[in-house]
């Protein structure tokens, strides 16, 4: 009983990475497959249980052994009821080995469906570190290229070529209301499609052990109509703003004067260290550190101040600041949207 | 029976000598982050206008660095991070000098090292203070001394993560540094 109502239990959970609430055509497979797998494998199992059930129940009746019979006698065979056995331990036997053929066969089919090389349509970049994403979307033209972290964002019904890389270890990337596990390996290249029906959030998550803060790895695949991620994609090519308050300015050159600079990039500015997340837009995105804390200013704040009590680890160093730049530096990241 | 129990005791023996050779060493993940640089008096050459050697105080944190791997892949690291490469190149030298052979400019012990990433040299070292943490100034300055074999090759780093045109550190052979000239005997040491 309560295994049978654990899937209506788990499928009740309203939790944003849920692989059986598929919004694009490969998520539809993969969950249609589980659904499969799921629902015949069940009607066996309970098929069996309850001819379990019968026979015992139901017993067999033993004729008591007749007057001079010999202790052998009961091993005897009968001819009978024999050939009947042997017929439905046949058939089972050949129900049990078409059962497994025909889900295997779906599963390789789903598989090839899945895995199938395709290019089109727009291609991102997308480069595993520990731990976080780099992205990169490609175009032929330079000056179309956009650089961001953590947060990819897509349009709907357009088919979208994610190129994964790695430059340290392995990572996997998986969303589940999206699409299927693809690694990310260094040294090799591995293509991934994505066709988002439905505008949204969605949230991905690194699905391979890739160090101590493998769990916070996060990172949001957020997905539009055409004129609004055109008008991202813009806003995203455009050098950073520049500090339009004495807080900010502040902030900037305290960004330019410590060691933020050496690792962090802020185009149209000084700072060109490629090394950590490109930050010239990073007021616009909505989480902090590969999806581990929403961006605010305060979490900003927290997340310089001592990078290794939120994620202990991680290569970001504790910098040493001076207290009144601490807030100017979170004032001015925050203001780059 | 009684060699049974003997082997048992051995095999138990045996695994907890296994299960103390895990804890290889400490990683201290998280400096204090108002530590205030080490002030190290180094000397960067033995020579002396008057009867006695200069006179050299370290703090002595140096050690923990050189005996680290952690410190010192760490280093290896923020060495092409930090764009090191761009003149020491992989420590064969460019614009920079080579930082593998056995002459060091301005000393070769950590100390030295740490004070030449952290004030600059003339002809092209820049100062790094304020822009690299005292921690990762320590690890860079552990991993070029394991550079020319000056740390151990247990604790010296183990893989290269790109390309490098020589084996990692822990796979060099345990051969002295490549000759490089007249040698100013390291003051520290």
């Amino acid at each position: 009983m309560v295994a049978l109502s654990l899937p209506s239990v788990l499928t009740g959970c309203e939790r944003w990475p849920d692989a059986l609430d598929p919004k694009a055509p490969e998520a539809h497979d993969i969950a249609w497959l589980i659904w499969t797998f799921t629902g015949l494998l069940g009607a066996i199992w309970l098929a069996v249980v309850i001819a379990m059930l019968i026979a015992i129940r139901g017993g067999r009746r033993v004729a008591p052994p007749a007057a001079g019979a010999t202790p052998l006698d009961a091993l005897a065979l009968h001819p009978a009821g024999e050939r009947s056995r042997t017929v439905i331990v046949g058939v089972l036997g050949g129900l049990t080995a078409l059962t497994v053929l025909v889900l295997t066969g779906l599963s390789y089919a789903t598989q090839r469906s899945l895995f199938a090389p395709r290019q089109e349509g727009l291609s991102i970049l997308v480069t595993g570190k520990q731990w976080w994403w780099e992205l990169q979307y490609e175009d032929a033209d330079p000056s179309r290229i956009v650089e961001t972290a953590n947060e990819i964002h897509v349009p709907v019904n357009v088919p979208v070529t994610l190129k994964l890389e790695a430059s340290d270890v392995i990572h996997s990337l998986w969303v589940p209301r999206l699409m299927g596990k693809e690694d990310l390996i260094p040294g090799r290249q591995n293509v991934k499609r994505v066709f988002v029906t439905q505008p949204g959030v969605y949230r991905g998550q690194c699905a391979e052990f890739c160090g101590q803060q493998h769990a916070h790895m996060g990172l949001l695949i957020v997905a539009e109509p055409m004129a609004d991620f055109e008008r991202w994609r813009d806003r995203q090519r455009a050098e950073a703003a520049s500090p339009s308050s004495d807080e900010q300015q502040a902030g900037h050159d305290a960004f330019l004067k410590r060691s933020c600079v050496m690792c962090h990039q802020i185009r149209g500015t000084d700072a060109g260290g490629r090394s950590g997340p490109d930050l010239t837009h990073v007021g616009s995105r909505m989480t902090l550190a590969a999806g581990t804390l929403p961006l605010t200013r305060g979490s900003l704040a927290a997340w310089i101040v001592d990078p290794h009590g939120v994620k202990p680890g991680v290569d970001m160093p504790l910098t040493k600041l001076e207290p009144d730049e601490l807030n100017a530096i979170a004032a001015y990241l925050e203001s780059l949207k | 029976m009684c060699s049974g129990s003997l082997k048992a005791l051995m095999a138990a023996c045996a695994m907890g000598a296994l299960l103390g050779a895990c804890q290889r060493e400490e990683r201290d993940q998280r400096p204090s982050p108002v530590a205030s640089e080490t002030r190290e008096q180094v000397a960067l050459t033995t020579n002396s206008a008057g009867p006695s050697p200069p006179e050299i105080r370290v703090s002595g944190k140096g050690a923990k660095y050189e005996a680290s791997a952690y410190d010192q892949s760490q280093g290896k690291k923020y060495y092409a991070w930090f764009n090191c490469n761009g003149c020491h190149s992989n420590g064969g030298g460019g614009s920079g000098p080579p930082l593998m052979d056995d002459r060091w400019i301005y000393g070769g012990s950590i100390e030295n090292i740490v004070q030449t990433i952290r004030e600059g040299r003339p002809n092209g070292m820049p100062s790094f203070r304020g822009k690299i943490p005292d921690e990762q100034i320590w690890q860079i300055a552990a991993y070029v001394r394991s550079m020319s074999g000056n740390t151990s090759s247990d604790s010296a780093p183990q893989r290269n993560d790109s390309m490098h045109p020589h084996p990692s550190e822990s796979r060099t052979p345990p051969s002295p540094p490549v000759n490089g000239g007249t040698v100013a005997p390291s003051p520290s040491r």
